[in-house]
């Protein structure tokens, strides 16, 4: 290479991403000022077509935890990564949209904290309102150490320096109003991700010589393989189950009990149906039975993402020379944060196989995709720390205005802690490792006593707080008792063994405290638990006169149909 | 689509505006460029394997953009004559717009 960056861009790269920018902040702009009756149309709550709704939800979520961490899982551990596409996603994703939306759209709630709030009370939702801001604070840092990795790639800059640009970039996008037209943006952004994963997934499959290539070059490089790679067998790495090498248990039985389980049920469900940096997209929609097919057409290109994400990877791990170093357990120098580390697959594929012009392509996508991701966190927090937590326990009843202010200097200072929360997320050589930890810590519990209080009538308000902080302490504990070294699990197995321990003690625990506590009034329940909750208030009733294929029940079953042949198939 | 049959005098169609015009000229711009590249510029097939890879991707874009184009024609979306403006989305900390009293 003639310069000393990682990716060698030019100005046609530049005019590319420069593009991109102008669409999207043209868009900001037009919204602001609305100069047209479509765009208050596009804009104005619950107006929008299920499609567009759809792949936003897939958009909002397709951001570093899927690009970055995917692709580092897939140049890892292979085949099993899909896991978290048909196992961890889709299931969980027609879950939503066929039983909890009805109650998140007819309850109007916009965060979880205010459901917990209405649900159990004061207790359940300061202890949720804390959680849920400290996680997006952490997943805001995770998102601004890969956005910086690419500035670092593209310009050579030390990564401390990468890291403070990459959050002013993400400020000024945010107060530009590049948030205001955001689901303009996300669908936008989702073709331009599509646009260029899917030439850099078929050029280096035409690189390595197909899938046949791929396969056996990375059987070659197992058998191969010095004895200070860590790397998992072939066949483990190319078939999808049982992945021990995702769950890091030796038997298989107990793989897949932890993959269906720990990922399959509670990491998964717990994200995509108390995850309201994506479900409020569904509540953007024209109808109920359009609420609900919101996540439902999402899966179907879910169902795929992998093929661009995952396969590149792996493709990385056999065609880029510093990752066959590393897999086989060399520290090779030169990735996006010093040394070559799993989380520099895509970006390390791309400047060997993407002429100039595509690469400017990718790095639109990529620099897109983590830039909203980490706005979404940021504006996140900033509603629940003014409103949830500010307003309702530091200072009521002031103006409008001051708690705008207030969430103004809340953007700011949570940028700031980014910058420090990345810290964090560097030191993970797989960030997918870390999300799932994290997930395991916040969102497990909060899924058992979402569940838990939406069918049980009976859940007392105090069984609301105990469950949510015990489930998060005791997946706190879980995970601290692997890191001091008491037993060893490799791949993923300890964020799904803490996600499996922390629902299993919410679970109980809630029981246990609600049996001796008092529960609410059932008449303040109505449209918050399922058996307080009118039919009348549940359904759409123009559903039944649509043509099948636009009806819910019929289009779940048949993406679930879909994701067991995949399933079946790898 | 919901926005199919009441076409009253006053409404009208969203146009420009339209998500899928939006959509269609930024993967028809990219179209272009990509393949204008392709053509023009160095092909660099040691990177591709052979492959005109910016050519291709530019073609397709291309067709993608069209056919957004053509959908968007084909569906027009109807706005409703009388719109509400858009309420200001309180978890965004975009610059606010107040919302104005209600008509």
């Amino acid at each position: 290479m003639s310069s000393d960056t990682l990716i060698d861009a030019n100005w046609l790269d530049y005019l590319l991403v420069a593009i991109y920018f102008g669409f999207v902040l043209g868009i900001g702009v037009m919204a602001r000022r609305s100069v047209s009756d479509s765009i208050d149309f596009f804009l104005s709550g619950r107006s929008l077509p299920a499609w567009v709704t759809g792949l936003a939800f897939i958009s909002a979520n397709l951001g570093a935890v899927e690009i970055m961490g995917m692709s580092a899982n897939g140049a890892q551990l292979g085949l099993p990564t899909f896991h978290y596409f048909w196992v961890g996603a889709v299931p969980a994703m027609l879950f939503l949209g066929v039983v909890m939306m009805p109650f998140y759209y007819g309850s109007k709630v916009r965060s979880v904290p205010e459901f917990m709030f209405r649900r159990f009370g004061t207790g359940a939702h300061l202890v949720n309102a804390i959680s849920f801001a400290v996680a997006q604070l952490l997943i805001a840092g995770v998102n601004l150490a890969l956005l910086a990795g690419i500035v670092r790639a593209l310009l050579g800059w030390p990564i401390w320096v990468s890291l403070i640009v990459a959050g002013a970039v993400v400020l000024s996008y945010i107060t530009l109003g590049g948030l205001s037209a955001a689901i303009y943006n996300e669908v936008l952004q989702f073709f331009v991700i599509v646009a260029s994963l899917l030439p850099l997934t078929l050029i280096g499959l035409n690189r390595v010589g197909g899938w046949d290539g791929l396969t056996d070059k990375i059987s070659a490089a197992s058998a191969g393989a010095s004895s200070a790679s860590d790397a998992p067998p072939a066949a483990q790495q190319l078939n999808a189950w049982p992945g021990q090498a995702l769950s890091g248990f030796d038997s298989p039985l107990l793989s897949v009990v932890g993959i269906v389980f720990g990922l399959g049920f509670v990491l998964s469900f717990g994200y995509w149906t108390t995850n309201f940096v994506e479900v409020q997209r569904a509540m953007a929609s024209d109808s109920i039975s359009a609420a609900r097919k919101t996540p439902i057409i999402g899966a179907f290109p879910k169902m795929f993402v992998p093929f661009i994400v995952i396969v590149p990877g792996m493709v990385s791990a056999v065609l880029v020379a510093e990752m066959i170093e590393l897999k086989d357990g060399g520290s090779p120098a030169g990735g996006a944060s010093g040394d070559v580390t799993y989380n520099d697959a895509l970006l390390l594929l791309m400047r060997d196989v993407l002429p100039n012009g595509l690469l400017g392509l990718a790095i639109a996508g990529l620099l897109a995709a983590f830039m909203a991701g980490m706005a979404a966190n940021i504006s996140a927090f900033n509603t629940v720390f003014s409103y949830d937590l500010w307003q309702r326990y530091i200072r009521k009843d002031h103006s409008d205005d001051y708690y705008l202010r207030i969430g103004r200097l809340a953007t700011v200072g949570a940028t700031v802690i980014a910058i420090f929360t990345a810290q964090i997320a560097l030191g993970y050589d797989n960030v997918m490792n870390y999300l799932q930890t994290l997930f395991g810590f916040f969102n497990a519990p909060l899924f058992a006593t979402f569940i838990l209080g939406m069918f049980w009538k009976r859940m007392t308000p105090t069984a609301g707080w105990v469950g949510l902080v015990a489930g998060t302490l005791s997946a706190i504990a879980v995970d601290r008792t692997a890191a001091a070294g008491v037993f060893e699990l490799s791949g993923q197995g300890v964020a799904f063994l803490a996600a499996s321990v922390a629902f299993v003690v919410d679970i109980v625990l809630s029981v246990v405290v609600s049996l001796v506590t008092k529960p609410k009034p059932a008449e303040e329940l109505r449209g918050l638990v399922y058996s307080e909750t009118p039919r009348e208030d549940r359904t759409d009733p123009n559903e039944a006169s649509y043509p099948w294929y636009r009806r819910t029940a019929p289009l779940a079953g048949i993406a679930l149909a879909m994701v067991v042949v995949l399933n079946f198939a790898f | 689509m919901s926005t199919t049959s009441e076409t009253d005098g006053r409404s009208k169609k969203a146009g420009l505006f339209d998500i899928r015009n939006i959509i269609g000229a930024l993967m028809a711009l990219y179209g272009v460029i990509l393949a204008l590249a392709g053509l023009l510029g160095e092909h660099e097939p040691e990177k591709t394997g052979g492959v005109n890879a910016n050519l291709w991707t530019g073609l397709a874009l291309l067709v993608v953009g069209l056919g957004f184009f053509a959908w968007a024609r084909l569906r027009p979306i109807v706005v409703p004559p009388d719109v509400d403006r858009a309420d200001d989305d309180p978890t965004r900390p975009a610059p606010q717009r107040k919302r104005p009293p209600a008509h």
